[in-house]
């Protein structure tokens, strides 16, 4: 039974890690950029939750009506600025360019904000109580909200992909941008929504963190790329369903270990992503080749 | 087949005028001053061996490469320094060599980007599936699933659907069969019929020759022959498109 709890918590954390993910798997499916300021641009999402919630008093669980909107405008101004600016050199100054914002980022919130921890809801029941099934399952109802979560935005994001005009032009642009532009679509602005759309779910990324953990200024580069880039090889690069896969395997791995040992906590994890670069590099659920 | 517009004075004012033209690839000058002067209801075609320039030619028309010299006049207005979608937007639109259709889109989804920004006019969805029968039933499949003779349909339709008013046709002929070649452009009188213009590069001189009302010949970036294929002869277009001499002075002696 020990051992179904393991998997049980593995998979609901999965969810969180998928959520990590989605927004880096987003950008690099569309515009090949690998964001390095992923993990600190979820903290800044998180951050601005701590300042709304402390200057409106709103639920913690409602904050993501203002940070969302506030990360997706972000987004597509640092899709149009910094990040296009980057691509036009090439896809390698991206890199560059993401990890410098990333250092930019964790710096100025050491100045402004300070190196203490921050969470995000602590007195409110729903965030730290949980149910039990039998004796020795026991589920917050937080995690089970996260996953929930995940899978409503993966379900939203393939639904807009697949069916809406924008998201047409977005996987279009993914294609062959210099097709595209031919049939008059201007890809640098597409590139900015779907930059909107990845940083929307990296700020739901930060809100769940926060409410689920604890986050300082380094958090980000220290946990959450780490993990979302663990779950994003593990599912596939590119794949939408793989990043809750590869959440989902990474969070049991992670489960089992810390079962066996608390310290092999995260060695786990990253023995499957290492094992899964090795064996499978293109991901457990692999992206269909576009010509 | 439609009425060639001809070049009289009362005719029109050219819809696309290219004056001397000059793009370069790093060093290599690709296009050395280009002119050209495409007229209402015309077939110009472009024709050239491998390297002659042509596709860099279509290419800087459609804002894809920018020239270090020279101007580009569309409808009236100077577009040189105007972004490629822009320019598809306004009416000028290219059928890329290669096909480049969005692989992992169906052929619908295909036409619906090209119709995203369409201009008014007479090209819907359902009338490229009228024009290209077989389409309509096979609209759910991903493009990489169809042969090259219907990818290359598929990226016309694409073009279609925007109601371009210069249609830019880049070597519809490459990697296809002589038979499904000559039917695609036995599809060009029904296209030329909704009252557009046709820009056309061919490195297949024979095709061109059927098709066009005007033809122009690039060797090594420069245009060495221009003229209806009427008035042209096939020692001209020879001579023009291999660029051998017609040994004025004994140079042909040395020629086996």
């Amino acid at each position: 039974m020990v051992w179904v709890n393991d998997v049980i918590q593995g998979i609901l954390v999965g969810g969180l890690y998928a959520l990590f993910a989605c927004g880096l798997s987003l950008m690099f499916g569309v515009m090949k950029v690998i964001n390095l300021a992923h993990g600190d641009l979820a903290i800044i999402g998180g951050y601005i939750a701590v300042g709304v919630i402390a200057v409106t008093h709103i639920p913690v669980l409602w904050s993501f009506v203002i940070v969302v909107p506030l990360m997706a405008v972000l987004g597509y101004v640092l899709q149009r600025t910094v990040i296009q600016a980057a691509l036009d050199r090439s896809i390698l100054t991206t890199l560059l360019v993401t990890f410098g914002l990333s250092v930019v980022i964790e710096n100025a919130l050491l100045e402004f904000v300070n190196a203490n921890s921050h969470s995000l809801g602590v007195n409110d029941a729903i965030i730290t109580s949980s149910f039990s099934i039998g004796s020795q399952i026991s589920i917050a109802y937080l995690l089970l909200l996260i996953f929930v979560v995940a899978v409503v935005v993966l379900l939203s994001l393939q639904y807009f992909l697949s069916r809406s005009r924008y998201g047409r032009l977005i996987r279009a642009v993914a294609d062959d941008r210099e097709a595209a532009q031919l049939s008059g679509i201007d890809y640098r602005h597409v590139f900015g929504i779907a930059a909107a759309i990845a940083f929307a779910t990296v700020a739901l990324a930060g809100i769940a963190y926060g409410m689920y953990s604890q986050f300082s200024p380094t958090t980000g580069t220290d946990t959450i790329l780490l993990f979302a880039f663990a779950a994003v090889v593990i599912g596939g690069l590119g794949s939408l369903w793989g990043t809750l896969l590869g959440g989902v395997v990474l969070g049991v791995a992670q489960a089992i270990g810390a079962q066996i040992s608390g310290s092999d906590e995260f060695l786990a994890g990253y023995i499957v992503f290492l094992a899964v670069l090795v064996l499978r590099p293109q991901g457990l659920i692999a992206r269909r080749a576009t010509s | 087949m439609s009425e060639p517009a001809g070049h009289a004075p009362e005719a029109s004012e050219p819809i696309l005028e290219v004056r001397e033209l000059t793009v370069h690839h790093g060093q290599l000058r690709a296009l050395d001053h280009i002119s050209l002067r495409v007229f209402p209801g015309e077939v110009y075609a472009i024709i050239g061996a491998n390297g002659a320039g042509k596709s860099t030619l279509l290419r800087t028309i459609a804002g894809l490469h920018q020239p270090t010299e020279g101007s580009i006049r569309y409808d009236g207005q100077d577009v040189t320094r105007i972004r490629p979608e822009r320019r598809a937007i306004s009416g000028i639109v290219m059928v890329p060599e290669g096909r480049r259709l969005f692989g992992s889109l169906t052929v619908e989804e295909n036409l619906q980007v090209g119709a995203t920004y369409a201009r008014r006019g007479p090209w819907t969805i359902e009338r490229v599936y009228e024009l290209f029968s077989w389409m309509k039933d096979r609209r759910a499949q991903r493009t990489e699933q169809l042969s090259g003779g219907e990818q290359q349909a598929v990226a016309i339709g694409r073009a279609l659907v925007a109601n371009p008013r210069v249609l830019m046709l880049d070597e519809l002929s490459l990697g296809l069969a002589p038979v499904v070649v000559q039917r695609i452009y036995g599809m060009l009188p029904e296209i030329l019929a909704t009252g557009l213009t046709v820009l056309l590069v061919e490195q297949d001189v024979s095709q061109a020759l059927r098709v066009a009302s005007h033809l122009q010949c690039l060797l090594e970036g420069r245009t060495t022959l221009e003229g209806k294929p009427s008035e042209v002869t096939p020692e001209q277009v020879e001579v023009a498109y291999f660029g051998l001499r017609t040994a004025p002075a004994g140079e042909g002696s040395e020629e086996p």
